[in-house]
């Protein structure tokens, strides 16, 4: 990622990215999918599918079934192309998805593509373990959002949302500062260690945006979970979505496309609101797309990436609540039903979504290190 | 192993017969040994040296960080405090129940129940944990109808002395299970014949019963030491890093989201290695001093 972190190349990301995608669209109807959808239409466009069926297997690694709606992305695939999806440790972090990489080297069962956090994509890069491919609808992925040789692309995005039980909690919070009135008494959680868990470290990352810091100065952030577990208020458990939804964990700092997916799903059980913290610039982040640079099925890891790239994947995103990579684009374009921009919260605050860039996050890394258990003690 | 063929060498030497079955059973376990122990522990030290150009003390350097050496202080305490309340509290029990006058049924009932327990551990421990003794738990509740706030008075689950609390669940059971044979060991006879020189409890347990039973004490206190130093997803589940500990540092900077540094997880376990290390020359200085009576 490059340098560039003034506000306006940020906002520039989600702006609609010039460049049309390719020439001839065909539109195709697919079945089971919200709206009509463009497919793909590289000029090697049938000769890939052939190939791809020929191959007949893809090995994907850590997508959960209920993340970002990868369940139903997995089984449209596979309808789509008669080609069987072997999903592996679905709960596997991105440390353990590269470590999948080097180690399987070679075998029928390693990972052909992977989904991991822009770091470790970095680190991917670096270390030689992707293969460069560029999808037809490249150039309407954000610039800021891909490695400008293909070697690896972002795929969804979301931001840092409150996800509050409210059997629990009468009140919902609706700002940051909130968070510290003692109704809410060992009610905060975060879903693991911000040096471990990515929404965690988005968490403290977004607190810093809402309380006088910036994506170069995480301080504020470790400041306010400091006086948040001085107030009694920051409960120190690694919250899950069980936690939340039985209250163990009344109110959870995490993704948003997470917290409206448990929203949904729990509806008949309890109302849990998923609540764009008010006030306050809201802090996103992404995750990447790669090739394996030793993907046993190549031709079939290049389909799945067309796929999740086309309009129809993009949607299949969306509804998991995930922002797709070409959202603007598709917006723009007038392909998002109407029903699922309802389903969203408002449109605004992902307007203004800041990413830090490499360097940012890790000098916010070696702050959280030398900080966080030193100001955050319970 | 020596690989040597009975029967007569072309020099005549008569040599050893080899005992095959001695090979069958040893030879597999040295060979597990050796994969999962030794080879393992030589790639964590290359590991822990070697950076992006070749040799570097780089690593090891940030073993000297403040927040490392908290985290082995924090670590430390913790399994050496839940070390001994297993200790302590296990032995005794294990005592109790093993008593000849003891109840029947209360003998098998704990020890069930310890098999269980000694193995409850990771994320069901720890909301367990959460349901009972956390900020809104049942029994903190519970204390605060009576007029006991928990909480103000300075506890806290999330703390090391709670997680000491939490590490008793399966400390106690697993010291009862392990100590259990050498308790039993303790021969009816001598303490008759103690009894019969004038000895009382106190006497009997001083000058017979604890030395008998040192060594093994001293074994199942390492045991536990390890047990606690090296659990991780209880504490994870509890604290969420916001208490430094050795193995939440590990999985940190090896299998996290955030960030990734396999050699500082590599120089992380080196240092639980050496202080492992310290304790069993401890342990082994110890017992050979506690087991001199033997060879008298």
């Amino acid at each position: 990622m490059d340098d560039r972190n003034n506000k306006a190349s940020r906002r520039q990301f989600l702006k609609l990215s010039a460049g049309a995608v390719g020439a001839g669209v065909a539109s195709v109807f697919l079945p089971g999918l919200a709206g009509t959808a463009a497919a793909a239409t590289h000029p090697m466009d049938k000769m890939l599918i052939a190939a791809a069926k020929q191959e007949g297997r893809l090995n994907v690694i850590a997508l959960p079934p209920d993340w970002a709606n990868y369940g139903k992305m997995i089984k449209t695939f596979e309808q789509l192309y008669g080609i069987r999806v072997h999903s592996a440790s679905p709960d596997a972090s991105s440390a353990q998805e590269l470590q999948a990489i080097r180690s399987l080297k070679g075998q029928g069962r390693a990972p052909d593509a992977v989904d991991v956090g822009p770091s470790f994509a970095l680190i991917g890069a670096k270390e030689g373990l992707f293969q460069p491919y560029k999808v037809s609808t490249w150039d309407s992925i954000p610039s800021g959002m891909k490695d400008p040789g293909g070697l690896w692309y972002g795929d969804y995005y979301g931001v840092e949302s409150f996800g509050v039980n409210r059997s629990v909690v009468k009140n919902a919070p609706k700002t940051w500062a909130d968070l510290l009135k003692p109704e809410y008494k060992g009610m905060v959680a975060l879903n693991g260690s911000p040096l471990g868990a990515g929404a965690a470290f988005g968490a403290v990352y977004a607190a810093a945006l809402a309380n006088g810091g910036s994506l170069d100065d995480i301080g504020p952030g470790i400041e306010f979970f400091a006086k948040l577990a001085k107030a009694g208020n920051f409960n120190p458990s690694s919250a899950k979505s069980a936690s939340l939804v039985s209250g163990q964990t009344p109110i959870v700092v995490n993704w948003d496309y997470l917290n409206l997916a448990l929203t949904v799903k729990n509806k008949h059980l309890v109302q849990i609101d998923t609540i764009l913290p008010e006030g306050a610039p809201p802090y996103g982040s992404y995750y990447c797309q790669a090739i394996s640079q030793y993907a046993p099925n190549l031709k079939a890891a290049q389909l799945w990436e067309e796929f999740l790239y086309s309009d129809a994947g993009q949607l299949i995103y969306l509804e998991g609540y995930a922002h797709p990579a070409r959202f603007s684009d598709m917006v723009s374009r007038g392909v998002v039903p109407e029903k699922l921009l309802k389903e969203l919260p408002p449109a605004k605050p992902y307007k203004e979504v800041q990413f830090p860039t490499q360097a940012q996050s890790e000098k916010a890394q070696k702050m959280l290190q030398a900080e966080w258990t030193k100001a955050v003690s319970v | 192993m020596q690989e040597t063929v009975a029967g007569k060498t072309p020099a005549g030497v008569r040599l050893r017969p080899v005992n095959w079955l001695t090979v069958l059973f040893i030879g597999p376990f040295l060979f597990y040994v050796f994969a999962f122990l030794v080879l393992p522990s030589l790639r964590l030290l290359q590991q822990a040296f070697s950076g992006e150009h070749g040799f570097t003390f780089k690593y090891i350097a940030q073993l000297g960080q403040a927040q490392t050496v908290t985290a082995f202080v924090n670590s430390i305490i913790l399994s050496s405090v839940s070390a001994l309340v297993g200790l302590l509290i296990g032995g005794v029990l294990a005592y109790l129940i093993l008593r000849p006058g003891a109840p029947r049924g209360l003998r098998s009932m704990v020890t069930s129940f310890s098999a269980v327990a000694a193995n409850f551990a990771g994320v069901p421990l720890a909301f367990a944990f959460i349901s009972t003794l956390g900020s809104l738990g049942l029994v903190t509740l519970w204390l605060k109808g009576l007029g006991i706030n928990l909480y103000a008075q300075g506890f806290s689950l999330y703390s090391v002395t709670g997680l000491i609390v939490v590490y008793a669940y399966f400390q106690i059971p697993l010291m009862i299970i392990v100590i259990t044979p050498a308790i039993e060991g303790l021969r009816g006879e001598w303490r008759e014949a103690a009894e019969n020189l004038g000895a009382n409890q106190w006497v009997y347990w001083r000058h017979v019963g604890l030395p008998i039973l040192l060594p093994s004490l001293m074994s199942a206190y390492i045991l536990l030491f390890g047990n606690a130093f090296s659990a991780y997803a209880t504490p994870y589940a509890l604290t969420s890093g916001s208490l430094a500990l050795v193995p939440v540092e590990i999985s940190n900077v090896l299998s996290g989201n955030v960030m990734l540094s396999p050699q500082t997880g590599a120089a992380l376990a080196l240092g639980m290695i050496a202080v492992m290390v310290v304790i069993m020359l401890f342990y082994a200085i110890a017992a050979r001093r506690a087991g001199r009576w033997m060879r008298r």
